[in-house]
C-alpha cells in the first residue's frame, strides 16, 4: 500500500474510533435541537467507512477518501450522508495526483464548497459551516501566505474550527432541523459543527503521527507514513 | 397497534419484493437496492423520468412506474430519503443516453441526496435535470423542509413529464413541462388521525377524539391549525379556499383536481369531499377539466385527505390526458 494511502486509511480508522467514543455526547447535543440521531449516524457511518477502506488493495489517497465518502452516503443517508459523504466523494478528485500542500488546500476548498452548495448554509446559520469556513480559510492562508508547514497549518485550522464550534452556541439556527426551533436553539452547541471538529482533530493527530514516523530514519517499511500530513484537510 | 408486518426493519424490503411479485412483467428491482425500475428500462430513445422518497406513501412512487410515467422509483426507509448511492444506480439503470429528469419532493434529505446523486452521474457523463416539487400551500419551513413541502401535486408532475418523455421530447422540454406543473399546482391536506410508523408502533402525534389537524404534512408534520372536528363540507371549504387563495386563478381557468386519501380514508368520504370541491370551484368560476379521486400519495394509515388543484392549459391537458399504463394509474 502506498504510504499516503495507508496514512489516510489510518486516519479514517482514527475518526471512526473517535466518533464512536463521542457517540452519546453528539446524540445529546442533537437531542436538544435536532432529532437525536447524529451520534449514532456518525458512529455507524464512519465505522462502516473504516471497514471498507481497510479492505482496499493498495489504494491511493483519492480512492480511500472516495470510498469513505461513498460509504457514508449509503450508510448515513438523510441530510448528513450527502453533506459529510457526498462532499468527500467530490473533493477526493483533488487528491488524484497525491497529497501535496497545494492539493490539500484544493481538497479543503472543494469540500467546503460542496457542503455550502448542498446545505445552502452560510456562517452564522448554526451548522457545520461555522466550523468549516474558519478552518478552511485558516488552512489556506497558513499554507499559501504564511508558508507554514502543512501540519502546523492544520493545527491552526483545528483551532479555528474550535472557535467556530464555540460560536454556534449563542446563535440562532437558521438552517437544518434546528432552525425549526427558532430562538429556542440559542444556547445549544451545534452537533454538526462539533462532529466536524472531532474529524479534524483526528486528522491532525494522524498527520502529526505520520510526519513523526516519516522523520524517524529507521522506519518500518510497512508503517504508514506521510510526509506533510496535508490529507488532514480531508475535512 | 395491530399491523400486518413482520419485523419493522424488513418492511420496505418485503414490500418491494411483494410489488415485484404483483407486477413481474412491469417492474423489476435493481439487485441489492431498494430501487424499482420499469421492467424494460432503459427505454431507448427516451428521456428517463425518475422519482423517489421515503416509503409509507404508497402507491407513491413505484406505483407510477410504467409507460407514460416513471422509469425508476427509489424507496427509502419509512419517511426517510433514499440514499444518494441508490439514486445514482437508479439513474444509471434508466438512462438510455437521452438524459434523466429527477423529480424530487421538497424535503431536505431528498433534495440533498438527489442533488448529490445527480452530480455523481454527471461526473460519469450522464445528463440530468431536476425539478423540485413544493405544492403544499399550508406552511413554510417545517420539520423536514425549508420552503414549502412537496406532496400530492407530484403525481401530476410524474404524469406530465412522463408523457412528454414518451413523446420523444428532449430533457429540456421534459423538465420544462414538469416545472410548468410545479408552477401551477397547489395542495393542502388534513388529518383526522395520526399515522403509525412501523418502527414506533404508536401514533406519531396526539390528536384528540374531536380534533383535526389542518395543513398536515405527509409525515405527520404539524400543519397550520388544530381545530375541532367539522363536517366534510366545512373541511373541504377550508382546504379548497387555502389552495385557491394561493393559486389566485382567473375566472374561467380550467383545472385538474385531486382528492387524495391519506391511507386510512374510505373512498366514500373522498367522494363526499369531491362533491363539495367541485361545487366550490364552480362558485369561483373555475372549470374542472378532470377530477381524480383516490389514494395517490398516502401517509401510512393516516385518516384524512388532501386537495390538489392544478391550472391546466392546452399543453398540460394533452400531457395529463395522454396514455399511461402503470400499476396505480392507467389513462387510455
Amino acid at each position: 500500500m502506498s504510504d499516503e494511502g495507508a496514512a489516510v486509511v489510518a486516519a479514517v480508522q482514527a475518526i471512526a474510533e473517535r466518533l464512536e467514543a463521542e457517540r452519546s455526547y453528539l446524540t445529546d447535543l442533537d437531542s436538544a435541537i435536532g432529532d437525536a440521531d447524529h451520534g449514532g449516524n456518525m458512529a455507524r457511518g464512519w465505522s462502516a467507512a473504516a471497514e471498507k477502506v481497510a479492505d482496499l488493495d493498495d489504494p491511493d489517497p483519492a480512492t480511500v477518501v472516495k470510498t469513505a465518502g461513498k460509504t457514508l452516503l449509503s450508510e448515513v443517508g438523510g441530510a448528513s450522508g450527502p453533506l459529510y459523504g457526498g462532499s468527500l466523494v467530490f473533493a477526493s478528485q483533488e487528491l488524484d495526483g497525491g497529497i501535496t500542500a497545494d492539493t490539500a488546500v484544493a481538497f479543503a476548498e472543494t469540500y467546503l464548497e460542496k457542503v455550502q452548495d448542498r446545505g445552502d448554509a452560510r456562517v452564522g446559520d448554526k451548522t457545520m459551516v461555522d466550523a468549516l469556513v474558519p478552518a478552511v480559510h485558516t488552512f489556506k492562508k497558513s499554507v499559501e501566505t504564511d508558508d507554514l508547514p502543512p501540519v502546523e497549518a492544520l493545527a491552526k485550522a483545528v483551532a479555528a474550527a474550535e472557535r467556530g464550534v464555540d460560536f454556534t452556541v449563542p446563535i440562532r439556527a437558521s438552517k437544518g432541523r434546528a432552525s425549526y426551533l427558532g430562538w429556542r436553539s440559542v444556547g445549544h452547541q451545534d452537533p454538526g459543527a462539533t462532529s466536524t471538529l472531532y474529524i479534524m482533530e483526528e486528522l491532525l493527530d494522524a498527520a502529526t503521527e505520520h510526519v513523526d514516523v516519516a522523520e524517524t530514519p529507521a522506519v518500518d517499511a510497512t508503517s504508514p507514513t506521510i510526509p506533510d500530513g496535508e490529507e488532514a484537510a480531508e475535512d | 397497534m395491530k399491523k400486518l408486518i413482520n419485523d419493522p426493519d424488513d418492511v420496505v424490503d418485503e414490500m418491494l419484493d411483494g410489488m415485484v411479485a404483483a407486477y413481474p412483467d412491469r417492474v423489476r428491482r435493481l439487485s441489492d437496492t431498494n430501487v424499482l425500475v420499469r421492467e424494460d428500462a432503459p427505454v431507448g430513445g427516451k428521456v428517463g423520468v425518475v422519482s423517489g422518497g421515503g416509503s409509507g406513501h404508497e402507491p407513491t412512487h413505484a406505483g407510477y412506474l410504467g409507460e407514460g410515467m416513471l422509469d425508476g422509483a427509489a424507496a427509502g426507509e419509512v419517511f426517510t430519503s433514499p440514499t444518494a448511492d441508490e439514486l445514482e444506480e437508479m439513474v444509471a439503470a434508466v438512462d438510455s443516453g437521452e438524459g434523466v429528469l429527477l423529480v424530487v419532493k421538497n424535503y431536505e434529505g431528498d433534495v440533498m441526496n438527489f442533488e448529490t446523486a445527480g452530480e455523481m452521474v454527471e461526473m460519469e457523463g450522464t445528463e440530468v435535470a431536476e425539478v423540485v416539487v413544493n405544492d403544499d400551500v399550508a406552511v413554510e419551513d417545517s420539520l423536514y423542509t425549508s420552503g414549502r413541502r412537496g406532496v400530492c401535486g407530484t403525481i401530476l408532475v410524474h404524469k406530465a413529464a412522463g408523457a412528454k418523455a414518451a413523446e420523444g421530447a428532449d430533457l429540456d422540454e421534459v423538465q420544462r413541462v414538469a416545472q410548468k406543473v410545479v408552477d401551477n399546482v397547489g395542495t393542502m391536506g388534513m388529518a383526522l388521525t395520526s399515522c403509525v410508523t412501523p418502527e414506533k408502533g404508536e401514533p406519531t402525534f396526539d390528536l384528540g377524539e374531536d380534533e383535526i389537524e389542518l395543513g398536515i404534512g405527509i409525515h405527520g408534520e404539524p400543519g397550520v391549525e388544530r381545530t375541532d372536528i367539522m363536517d366534510a363540507d366545512a373541511i373541504t371549504e377550508e382546504l379548497t379556499e387555502s389552495v385557491l387563495d394561493d393559486l389566485d386563478l382567473d375566472e374561467g381557468q380550467e383545472v385538474v383536481t385531486i382528492v387524495n386519501g391519506m391511507g386510512g380514508t374510505p373512498q366514500m368520504e373522498l367522494f363526499v369531499v369531491n362533491r363539495k370541491l367541485q361545487e366550490l370551484l364552480g362558485d369561483h368560476g373555475l372549470e374542472t377539466w378532470d377530477a381524480w379521486v383516490g389514494d395517490y400519495m398516502t401517509s401510512l394509515d393516516m385518516a384524512g385527505c388532501s386537495i390538489t388543484v392544478c391550472a391546466v392549459d392546452d399543453e398540460l391537458q394533452e400531457l395529463l390526458g395522454a396514455p399511461a399504463d402503470t400499476p396505480a394509474l392507467t389513462v387510455r
